[in-house]
């Protein structure tokens, strides 16, 4: 039964890794980029919310805060396309890495100007709430974790292989010029993905905030979710999904039957594994081009 | 406009353009020398930590700047170069051995490091080093007994030839040895990009393909850019623990990582004077906040508030404006001004543009 609790707490963390890395999916499936500030993003997400709801803010209903804040965050990712990452089209993506890496700064310490460093929770109607099931407890917010992020996994799996706006994405992806030569407007679909990332972030951020508390260093658990999205495969979101799990089924059963000290190495560990004997991820999708 | 007249095949071998090049650069040499009596000791200090960066940024730059391998894991091979000086000065050799041999041993590690490295590129690479730091933190906590895990290490001064070298009781003598370090590895840089193996690093930067077909080893040139990157980041790692005087696993965070790799994009990739201008920014990018806080308060009335993250904050929104406006960095734009000024009337704007090149995914090849 321990172990039954211990995995279902992992499954929830695991979808809050799953939900960042989706994001990191998101973008490398459209642009090719990695965008290291995507915990960060979630963190941010996470303080709008809190920032809209809770009492001691501006206390608006919950589910009137909620499209509100997701609103806000799409809004955010699609002007750092437009204001910044835009500008480096057609540069090396090692140029992206780097400047994602430096807006990640800079909202961690634009958070903490505005809501300070103490860590915080958002109020939200599912909070204390339980599920008994058998000999199991589940917190509500648990549960909402995981429903929603299989939901948006799945719903942004048919968006990217059934949607025309989804295919284009995948097409100017692989190869930018011929994607021109198919009149798919490029940038407008790259600044399209940032958006959508935001919304991810934002949600996540959400359910994070709601499960736990956050912090403006809450973001560098983007580190973990790279592990997330790594063993996924980078280009495969179903494969982020699956990943983050693996990364958070892992971490409560290593801290429980592993030694203190090297129970925290289990995730970068994989991580590290993974790279060097499947680079390309479990759910590849490295294919070699056929002449 | 100066020219070189050339008449001498030697004038192409030399590492100096010129005399007036050469002299420039002894009298900057001299200058710094003589730093100790127009500088007090705690801008001394500063100076140092300069140095120091900038050999640390010098080994990031091998790599990075010249090879093409984003690294965001540095700091591990920094932490591995002081934990060896200094476990080796605790087990009695002197410095002036233990000193080089931490280097070659970080360099060792750095290379083995390489051998599962050589299969990724750009961003799996990034992420692989980066990991690679993050760990690097838990395994100094789990290898206690040699490092002193959470608890640290303290390393008072070093002795060489019975003089005493430390930050606090000798800081001209403590400067004066990473001068001289900062020089060597400089001239070692500078040597090595002269030499085939540098030109093969700059090969394997701007198109493996290429290089491949031009005969150069992809695998042996890569792994020889890791152990030599390392290796230098490893002196500059022994430096640094001397520096601190006492340090943990947190002193070589993930963030050092990603501050040495923000340095040298600042400072400009691909030159060496790169390394030295960027260590220049980071280094007294936190002196400048402090002073113009309190320069602000003054002149606002009121008094100087502590803002946490302010220094990052800053640094980043630096960053962004360096990879938007000016991505060859502080040394892309001196040499433009520089340019402006030899050519006088006839600089043209486009002449420094970089090629722009549509993308292909790396995942169908």
């Amino acid at each position: 039964m321990d172990n039954a609790q211990l995995l279902i707490s992992g499954l929830a963390n695991g979808c809050v890794y799953g939900l960042i890395a989706l994001g990191f999916v998101l973008i490398y499936k459209a642009t090719e980029a990695v965008n290291f500030a995507q915990g960060d993003f979630m963190m941010l997400g996470a303080f709008v919310t809190i920032g809209l709801t809770n009492t001691e803010y501006m206390g608006l209903p919950f589910w009137l805060a909620l499209p509100i804040s997701l609103g806000i965050m799409g809004a955010l990712g699609y002007l750092v396309d437009r204001l910044i990452i835009r500008r480096l089209f057609g540069e090396s993506q090692t140029a992206v890495v780097i400047l994602t890496i430096a807006l990640g700064f800079v909202i961690r310490f634009a958070a903490g100007l505005i809501w300070g460093h103490e860590p915080q929770t958002l109020q939200n109607p599912l909070a204390g709430k339980d599920i008994r099931f058998g000999g199991l407890v589940l917190g509500m917010e648990d549960v909402a974790v995981i429903v929603v992020t299989v939901l948006l996994t799945w719903g942004l799996y048919v968006f990217f292989s059934k949607t025309k706006l989804g295919l284009a994405m995948q097409g100017a992806s692989q190869n930018q010029l011929a994607a021109y030569y198919m009149g798919i407007p490029v940038k407008r679909v790259q600044g399209f993905i940032w958006a959508l990332a935001g919304v991810v972030a934002g949600i996540a951020g959400i359910l994070f905030a709601a499960k736990g508390s956050v912090d403006p260093t809450t973001g560098l658990l983007g580190i973990k979710a790279f592990a997330a999205a790594v063993i996924g495969g980078f280009g495969s979101l179903p494969g982020a999904l699956a990943g983050g799990l693996i990364v958070g089924v892992i971490e409560p059963f290593a801290s429980r039957y592993i030694a203190a000290g090297y129970s925290q190495i289990a995730p970068y560990a994989l991580l590290l594994a993974v790279l060097i004997f499947r680079p390309h991820g479990l759910f590849s999708q490295v294919r070699v081009k056929k002449v | 406009m100066r020219i070189v007249f050339k008449t001498n095949y030697m004038q192409d071998l030399r590492p100096w353009k010129d005399g007036y090049q050469l002299g420039l650069y002894l009298i900057l040499l001299a200058v710094a020398a003589a730093a100790p009596w127009w500088l007090d000791d705690f801008y001394l200090g500063e100076l140092t930590n300069v140095l120091i960066w900038a050999i640390a940024g010098l080994g990031l730059m091998i790599l990075t700047g010249h090879t093409g391998q984003a690294s965001l894991g540095h700091a591990a091979f920094l932490a591995v170069g002081c934990y060896a000086n200094v476990v080796m000065i605790e087990a009695g050799v002197p410095f002036l051995v233990a000193f080089p041999v931490a280097g070659l041993l970080t360099g060792i590690v750095g290379a083995t490091v390489a051998i599962p490295a050589l299969r990724l590129h750009g961003i799996y690479l990034a992420i692989f080093t980066l990991a690679l730091s993050v760990l690097m933190d838990d395994i100094i906590v789990l290898a206690e007994p040699i490092t002193g895990g959470v608890a640290g290490k303290y390393l008072g001064g070093v002795e060489i030839f019975g003089h005493l070298v430390d930050r606090w009781a000798t800081p001209s003598q403590f400067f004066w040895l990473v001068l001289a370090v900062a020089i060597i590895v400089t001239l070692g840089y500078i040597n090595l990009l002269r030499s085939s193996l540098g030109r093969s690093f700059i090969a394997v930067r701007d198109s493996e393909v290429s290089a491949q077909a031009m005969g150069v080893d992809i695998a042996r040139t890569k792994t020889i850019s890791f152990a030599l990157s390392c290796a230098v980041t490893g002196l500059a790692g022994a430096l640094m623990g001397l520096f601190a005087g006492a340090f943990n696993n947190e002193t070589f965070s993930v963030v050092i990582s990603i501050q040495l790799l923000m340095m040298i994009v600042i400072g400009g990739l691909g030159s060496i004077h790169g390394a030295f201008l960027g260590a220049i920014v980071i280094g007294f990018l936190p002196q400048f906040l402090s002073i113009s806080k309190e320069y602000a308060a003054a002149l606002l009335g009121g008094n100087a508030v502590a803002i946490p993250g302010l220094e990052f904050g800053i640094f980043g929104m630096i960053l962004i404006a360096f990879i938007l406006f000016e991505p060859m960095g502080l040394y892309g734009r001196w040499l433009k001004i520089r340019t402006w000024f030899e050519l006088f009337p006839f600089y043209r704007k486009d002449m420094f543009k970089r090629q722009k090149s549509y993308l292909k995914t790396e995942r169908l090849r």
